[in-house]
């Protein structure tokens, strides 16, 4: 992938750690999200990927730090992000739980809380673009992983979101799955320009899809790069050891 | 017999006695359905200090006896108790409080164990997807209906059958706390065993129904 196509920053974030029962899990001093990009956030299990995406969505309070979200939002604390703002950022999970509805419900229930009208038009469109037209009336404990997986996706992306952030969401998917995520993802950032972060320890596949990426390690981001360098002349040792794939101590 | 006939005749004391039930009963159930679910997801879903010692106020709750609630009750409605210048003791008032306090740890507990029982990251992924914390606690709800049914369920099974809260705080007064519990006490001390199986059948019946159509519900919202 080339270099982001659109400036201007969708997160930047400033001495952020967070803090759970007296262990520090995430130490990052410096974050720059560009808006229009997929930033591709790289690691091994346990370096705080994920801690760092839920603080991105607003889910929980960084212990320390602000994060300036759309050049305008400084967060301290979670709680008194506003719904309007908190609603302009989703997020996909690992391991998605879906509501024991139908996977129409599932989809339509973001749309539903936010009062959409159209709910029944956008739902369907969103589930031929991820091939799940044929399950529409579906229990969702019915599905298989794969179409799990797409079943939060849709119910993301229906809502149309400035930012989507994904935490590893092929992750113990089959090569059908995982190439059908990934253009969707892509379709995602070029024709309607969402801003991307994607968590994953697949060192192949935020090469495919990433315009900058970023390695981070026991809770510290130890380099973030456009994806030509990151990937192919990373600055710091233990980035080039990552990205070649030996173990990263 | 006699209890055939009198169920058939629907004698007037009789179809007052069954409508002051509902009404004392269903008041009751209303009230604390309305604290008891939102307590129980509040304690399903938080974590915070002293969250222990106030489950452990509730599953005690869940055991109390009725006379004592009733006795307790009585004691703060008396003339002389604190709460004696409402003039409750002895009215419907009085056995509907009584009730409320029977059956709010029932419907708190048990919505409290079905929202235990919901994946915790349900919570989050919906707040995720924009939920409101009010609309992530209503969708943890929503899957753990089943569990919630059954805290009504519960409740509702506490308090119908009841006999010592309602005697103790209403008094059993004709044509005005009498209900089916505390008629066929009454019933059967004057000897009057007709009367007393017609009330119980009643009593049952009511049991019967309310609960399957709990259970019609409950069957609803698995296949719905």
């Amino acid at each position: 992938m080339s270099d982001s196509p659109i400036t201007g920053f969708a997160y930047q974030a400033d001495h952020l750690t967070k803090v759970y029962n007296s262990r520090a899990v995430l130490g990052v001093d410096s974050l720059e999200i560009r808006r229009g990009e997929i930033f591709g956030l790289v690691g091994p299990s346990g370096s705080g990927k994920s801690t760092l995406l839920r603080l991105l969505g607003f889910l929980e309070p960084p212990t320390s730090g602000e994060i300036l979200f759309g050049e305008r939002l400084r967060v301290i604390d979670s709680d008194v992000v506003p719904i309007d703002v908190r609603r302009r950022v989703t997020m996909v999970f690992q391991h998605p739980v879906l509501l024991s509805r139908t996977v129409f419900a599932n989809v339509a229930y973001g749309l539903r809380i936010r009062n959409h009208s159209d709910v029944t038009q956008r739902v369907e469109a969103v589930l031929k673009e991820v091939r799940l037209d044929h399950l529409t009336g579906a229990r969702a404990r019915t599905l298989s992983g794969g179409e799990r997986q797409r079943v939060a996706l849709a119910r993301a992306i229906v809502l149309e979101p400035d930012v989507l952030l994904l935490d590893e969401p092929t992750a113990n998917l089959d090569p059908f799955n995982v190439g059908l995520i990934e253009r969707i993802v892509t379709g995602l950032n070029q024709d309607r320009g969402m801003t991307i972060v994607l968590v994953t320890h697949n060192v192949f596949q935020a090469r495919r899809l990433a315009h900058r990426a970023g390695l981070l390690l026991d809770g510290r981001l130890i380099e973030a790069a456009n994806a030509a360098t990151f990937f192919s002349e990373p600055s710091d040792a233990r980035t080039a050891a990552f990205v070649r794939g030996d173990m990263v101590c | 017999m006699e209890a055939g006939r009198l169920l058939v005749s629907l004698d007037p004391e009789l179809v007052r006695i069954i409508l002051l039930s509902l009404r004392v009963t269903g008041t009751a159930l209303f009230f604390s359905t309305l604290i008891g679910i939102p307590l129980g997801a509040w304690l399903g879903h938080r974590r915070f200090f002293g969250r222990r010692l106030i489950i452990a106020f509730l599953y005690t709750g869940m055991g109390l006896p009725p006379v004592v609630v009733g006795l307790v009750i009585y004691l703060l409605l008396s003339h002389s108790g604190p709460l004696g210048s409402l003039s409750w003791l002895f009215t419907p008032r009085a056995m509907i409080l009584a009730q409320i306090v029977i059956s709010l740890p029932q419907v708190a507990g048990f919505t409290m164990a079905a929202v235990m029982g919901v994946d915790p990251a349900l919570r989050q992924q919906v707040l995720a997807l924009g939920a409101t914390e009010r609309q992530a606690t209503f969708a943890v709800l929503v899957e753990a209906r089943l569990g919630v049914l059954v805290s009504i369920v519960a409740g509702f099974g506490a308090i119908i059958s009841e006999v010592g809260a309602v005697m103790l705080v209403g008094g059993n007064i004709k044509d005005s706390t009498r209900v089916l519990t505390t008629a066929i006490v009454l019933q059967t001390r004057q000897g009057n065993f007709d009367a007393a199986i017609a009330l119980g059948l009643v009593l049952i019946g009511i049991a019967f129904f309310v609960n399957l159509a709990m259970l019609k519900l409950q069957g609803g919202s698995i296949e719905s």
